[in-house]
């Protein structure tokens, strides 16, 4: 295609030829109730996703002076004061590990989550632009949001590397159980930021909601402090917390200690159902996203 | 018969009204709401039928669209146009009724959705193209074209929040001008930016309707509309009201329209710099009237008002014919040094004078605008506030009941004179140069 530049008319046959034949006949009417993904439909955009997560990497490391760094000072920071705080003046024990070692173990998937869920829950109203001017499969938008996280999250993830050798702590063989934690990690933020996300649209409050949420949530779960101490009556209530067999697990694996499969596999149970949930709600009132947004 | 592109059947979208707050209500109120449901459902049995905070944007829209046609959509704002073109784009969805579409679709309902202003040209293209439906593998072929489209190729690596408006729309448009799909849905994208870009728009609108593709195509622009559509609906509170001929359903638009009088005047607004207060056509004696004879010379009599003059600004007319086609357009300042001759603050009266013969007889809207050349909106812009009717008054043609065929009635002279009394009888090629066999003819026999 050439362009004639006095004109600026699309100047040649190019402009003619049509895409390839008609393949998919879209229909639009009303639909009531629940609805499934459309698998076929996220595949075909799935460019887009990555696009999206392209872009809010982009963003998050353009124009802020120390770059990357942000995503390691948040982590050491928050272990730094959490070990003289709880480490040192409160004397939590950390099962024989030394309290940074510990309590950074623990702050690896905890930050992730947190912050994901913090992230998504806001990205439907934070891009209302693009929900009421092009359509694409809206999951995209809340899922996209966790993409940045797991950049931040390998960032303090070499940061943990150097403290392991400082403190010459090594984990044993279970550190190859990782990537399925990091995994069922992903899939709790996701299940509980799609659903967050959905409600936000709705009800403005949840802006308020949500970071008062994920502070009380890091409280009961074991990030400051081991499984270890709580009454062991009480501890299946804790348990239900998808987020205490993910911390607890990801201890096992780098502090290595013995893995809790009973805690590990409750936790997987209730994360994919809070994702069936979260997924299923937020089909359920995404057509009227663009109208109520 | 092919199989229609897009076929739409009794479509209607609802709304409650209200529902804006109503949805956002926090969430206190929602949960006290849903334990006092059971209740309020019970009552709502009895009062079903009522109806008042209900509102339907879009009713019974249906209409079938060939590969290839070319739609208009036209009608007032609140007329249900973005309604039905967020329906079709799959943004929201109908309440009622049922739409079919065959082949790739892919809309555009403003230029630039989703342009991060932090990040560079070229990463916006990317991001730009993906959100309106672009493979990378697409983007990476066009990339190139769409540089030079929008001219933007010094400034490819700066960030956009650093580009000029006119840039940012420049490649925002260029992105969406290279969409390739059977079916492209378009809302009012030719509104922005300067007189040169639209015209661009306006051209790769023209040759996308040519390309054999399926357009769905909403404007305030007639013209656009007339010239590039091959049908057109006109929309009103919601219904369909006209499908036809883009002519046509521009004619029954502008009929619509309040400004059948031939005078207005407007309220004043003490926040516009510079505003229009009236318009009327007057005779040449200063009489008001509705219409005129085409063999008359009429007048338009412009009221406008300075508070604060800003450098450059004209006061400028156009009057537009029934196609809504910019017939005549004029302005107060003819020279560009003028521009900047200063006025001061106070109210003014211009009168225009139309030229006899000029306008063919029909009906005409007339405009008025304070503009500045370089700004890219008006000061001022009264849209076709008065129509008035130019008569036929003596032409050859009114006698056998004949409409003028066409927008200008300017005399021409005719000088004609008798070559010869005689036809040749045989068949003669007369656009080749006069041969041998042709001269030997007795043409010049009559000597």
């Amino acid at each position: 295609m050439k362009l004639d530049a006095n004109s600026g008319f699309i100047a040649d046959a190019d402009a003619g030829s049509l895409p390839p034949a008609v393949s998919t006949v879209t229909v639009i009417q009303p639909q009531r109730g629940w609805r499934a993904v459309d698998a076929r439909e996220l595949w075909l955009y799935h460019e887009l996703l990555f696009f999206l997560i392209w872009r809010d990497i982009k963003v998050r490391y353009k124009q802020t002076v120390i770059g990357a760094a942000w995503a390691i000072l948040q982590p050491v920071c928050t272990m730094v004061i959490f070990s003289v705080i709880f480490g040192s003046f409160a004397k939590i024990p950390s099962d024989g590990v030394p309290y940074p070692v510990f309590v950074y173990a623990g702050l690896l998937p905890w930050l992730f989550f947190a912050n994901a869920v913090s992230q998504s829950s806001q990205s439907l109203v934070a891009q209302s632009q693009l929900l009421t001017k092009v359509y694409f499969p809206r999951l995209f938008i809340p899922a996209s949001s966790i993409g940045v996280g797991l950049v931040d999250f390998s960032l303090s993830f070499c940061v943990y590397l150097g403290l392991m050798v400082w403190f010459a702590h090594l984990p044993g063989l279970s550190v190859l159980l990782l990537p399925g934690l990091l995994f069922l990690t992903v899939l709790t933020a996701l299940g509980v930021g799609i659903f967050l996300a959905s409600i936000t649209v709705t009800y403005r409050d949840f802006r308020i909601v949500v970071p008062f949420m994920v502070q009380v949530w890091m409280y009961l779960s074991p990030v400051v402090y081991s499984v270890t101490i709580v009454p062991e009556q009480y501890r299946w209530i804790m348990a239900l917390n998808p987020m205490t067999g993910i911390i607890g697990g990801f201890r096992s694996a780098l502090l290595n200690q013995p893995v809790d499969w009973n805690a590990l596999g409750i936790s997987t149970i209730i994360s994919s159902t809070l994702l069936i949930i979260g997924v299923a709600n937020f089909r359920r009132t995404e057509r009227r996203f663009a109208d109520i947004v | 018969m092919p199989r229609p592109a897009i076929r739409v059947e009794n479509l209607g979208k609802q709304y409650k009204i209200g529902l804006r707050e109503d949805a956002q209500r926090n969430f206190g109120e929602a949960l006290i709401h849903a334990l006092g449901s059971p209740l309020r459902r019970l009552r709502a049995l009895g009062e079903k039928s009522d109806g008042r905070d209900l509102f339907w944007a879009l009713r019974d829209i249906s209409f079938e669209l060939q590969p290839g046609e070319v739609l208009g959509i036209i009608g007032h704002n609140g007329a249900g146009k973005s309604t039905l073109l967020k329906i079709l784009s799959r943004i929201t969805e109908p309440t009622t009724g049922r739409a079919e579409m065959r082949g790739s679709v892919r809309s555009l309902l403003e230029v630039g959705t989703g342009f991060h202003p932090e990040l560079t040209g070229r990463e916006n293209i990317y991001l730009n193209g993906a959100i309106l439906g672009m493979k990378r593998s697409e983007i990476n072929a066009h990339f190139d074209e769409i540089v030079a489209f929008a001219e933007i190729d010094r400034f490819l690596d700066t960030p956009v929040k650093r580009y000029s408006s006119g840039m940012y729309v420049r490649l925002a448009f260029a992105v969406a001008a290279h969409l390739q799909p059977e079916i492209l849905i378009v809302d009012e994208v030719l509104a922005v930016g300067d007189v040169a870009f639209q015209k661009k728009c306006l051209g790769t609108m023209q040759n996308v309707a040519t390309s054999g593709r399926t357009v769905l195509f909403v404007s305030h622009n007639l013209a656009a509309i007339s010239q590039i559509c091959t049908r057109a609906i006109l929309l009103d509170a919601g219904r369909t009201v006209f499908d036809g001929p883009p002519a046509e359903t521009v004619r029954r638009y502008l009929g619509q329209e309040q400004s059948t009088a031939a005078r207005a005047t407007f309220a004043i607004e003490p926040e516009l710099s510079m505003q229009v207060t009236s318009v009327a056509l007057e005779s040449t004696d200063g009489r008001p009237i509705d219409g005129v004879d085409f063999t008359q010379r009429c007048v338009l009599n412009v009221g406008y008002a300075i508070r604060e003059w800003k450098p450059g600004a004209y006061v400028c007319v156009a009057v537009s014919g029934e196609s809504g086609v910019h017939v005549l357009w004029s302005s107060d300042v003819q020279r560009a040094d003028e521009l900047t001759a200063p006025r001061a603050p106070g109210t003014y009266e211009a009168r225009i004078e139309i030229p006899d013969n000029v306008l063919a007889p029909g009906r005409y809207h007339a405009s008025v605008a304070i503009f500045a050349p370089n700004s890219q909106r008006a000061y001022d812009f009264r849209e076709r506030p008065i129509g008035f009717e130019v008569r036929d008054n003596e032409s050859m043609l009114k006698r056998f009941g004949i409409k003028f065929p066409a927008v200008t009635a300017i005399p021409l002279n005719w000088s004609t004179r008798h070559v010869a009394p005689v036809v040749p009888d045989k068949r003669v090629d007369l656009s080749t140069p006069p041969t041998a066999t042709v001269s030997a003819e007795p043409v010049g026999g009559a000597d």
